[in-house]
């Protein structure tokens, strides 16, 4: 699949949610069935790490590695249809001016942080921390975590099974948008890492628009 | 004393298997698939490919990668294999993967019934208290899923012959919990391979040992493993 990039008519002025995530923190938001979700990277190469879960049932929940079996391929874009551990579909990426996503990075924490990057990184803040304090109000525990989407994140994955983490594509106003396909949760971490340059080593906020029925 | 026991083609199968443990798959039959999972003994910590991934800089499973923990501790290091690749980003098939092999039930077919890769995992955790919530990403050992240029990924026959093997230390005490089933991108007809599994008693590290070597990430999980079981 060719990266390809498309943009959409939705207007900010018309969105029923606005909210800026500040760098670091994260969001738990309930999209209904047909509702468009952007995340909108203010500043430029902000990692936004993201899970998806049925919202009526958060054993159904996104899975990074049926969706990229599925589409025959590794990196997300536009028409990406993010599938559940139950082969579902729960939402359909429909726009993308950043041009591809990583959803094979996985998502940083404290623990990992000390495996790649030492002892003194033990106590920095990390995504994992924050998908555990927003899932935890809709029963996402360490359980209910799968492998995440990094959208605006650059992992590239090279036909002699090399990976490694390269500076970002994204700039600022570039944007993701989903579309959903069921009522799903999402569930966002605005990652927090200083350690490499998938948030071009200084953390910046995010903004999530979102258009559905009120 | 080891023991020996194998897995016929399109079955699951799980096993408690202490810490410094040898435990070597050998591929029955061309284009054997064993899709694994690892679960630590607390039943919680759980096998995690994107930091076993990412920290090795590696987008497959080969030896002497350290096989690594949502928590950051080596649950097992892979030390030897015959293949040079084993598959890490495309999960594990579905019953709608089946739909094109016609159907087939107990009741027709017996034991040799096709069941997806999916719901015999799903099986083997319930056994063990765990539920479809602890699934996660597999290593498909001997399966490879070539990734292209333009990021577009095919499967790749004739990778695994007859008598391939894949070999793992256990760093700590597991839950392996493994299926036959084919992989779900081999377009070829239903064949599935038995997998021979050999559980042994593995020596103490050599102060060279490759795994503890190989990289500072790699040594470091193992670190934080030794620490865990102090």
């Amino acid at each position: 699949m060719s990266s390809s990039l498309s943009t959409t008519e939705l207007d900010a002025g018309t969105a029923v949610y606005d909210e800026v995530v500040a760098a670091g923190d994260g969001a738990l938001i309930t999209v209904p069935a047909g509702g468009e979700l952007r995340i909108v990277d203010l500043h430029g190469n902000q990692a936004v790490d993201t899970l998806l879960y049925d919202a009526h049932d958060v054993r159904n929940r996104y899975s990074a590695f049926d969706t990229v079996r599925e589409q025959r391929a590794v990196y997300l874009t536009t028409g990406s249809r993010l599938l559940s551990t139950r082969l579902d579909e729960l939402a359909v990426i429909s726009a993308d001016t950043c041009g591809r996503h990583d959803t094979v990075g996985g998502a940083c924490a404290q623990e990992s942080n000390v495996i790649r990057y030492g002892e003194h990184t033990r106590h920095q803040h990390a995504c994992r921390q924050t998908f555990l304090r927003y899932g935890a109000a809709a029963g996402i525990g360490q359980r209910e975590l799968g492998h995440n989407i990094n959208f605006f994140m650059n992992v590239p994955v090279a036909p002699d099974g090399g990976l490694h983490f390269a500076d970002g594509l994204s700039a600022p106003g570039k944007y993701v948008q989903l579309r959903a396909s069921r009522d799903v949760l999402v569930l966002i971490s605005n990652c927090p890492q200083l350690n490499n340059p998938c948030n071009g080593w200084d953390p910046t906020p995010v903004r999530l628009l979102g258009w559905w029925a009120p | 004393m080891g023991y020996a026991h194998e897995i016929p083609g399109g079955a699951a199968w799980s096993a408690t298997v202490r810490a410094a443990r040898t435990v070597t798959f050998t591929a029955r039959g061309a284009d054997a698939n064993l899709s694994l999972l690892l679960v630590s003994a607390d039943r919680l910590d759980r096998l995690n490919i994107p930091d076993t991934l990412k920290a090795q800089m590696s987008a497959c499973i080969r030896p002497p990668m350290v096989l690594m923990s949502d928590r950051g501790q080596a649950l097992a290091s892979v030390t030897g294999s015959s293949l040079d690749w084993h598959d890490a980003l495309t999960g594990f098939g579905h019953e709608t993967h089946l739909e094109r092999f016609g159907p087939s039930s107990y009741g027709a077919d017996r034991n040799a019934w096709r069941r997806a890769a999916h719901t015999g995992l799903v099986s083997e955790l319930t056994r063990h208290g765990l539920s479809e919530v602890d699934l996660h990403g597999c290593v498909n050992v001997f399966t490879k899923i070539a990734v292209a240029d333009d990021s577009g990924l095919s499967y790749s026959p004739g990778h695994c012959h007859v008598g391939d093997t894949f070999t793992l230390r256990t760093e700590q005490d597991l839950l392996l919990v493994a299926t036959t089933a084919p992989h779900p991108m081999n377009p070829g007809p239903w064949a599935p391979a038995p997998v021979l599994v050999e559980v042994g008693i593995a020596e103490p590290p050599a102060p060279d040992d490759p795994s503890h070597t190989f990289r500072d990430e790699s040594a470091r999980a193992l670190d934080e493993t030794r620490k865990a079981l102090l």
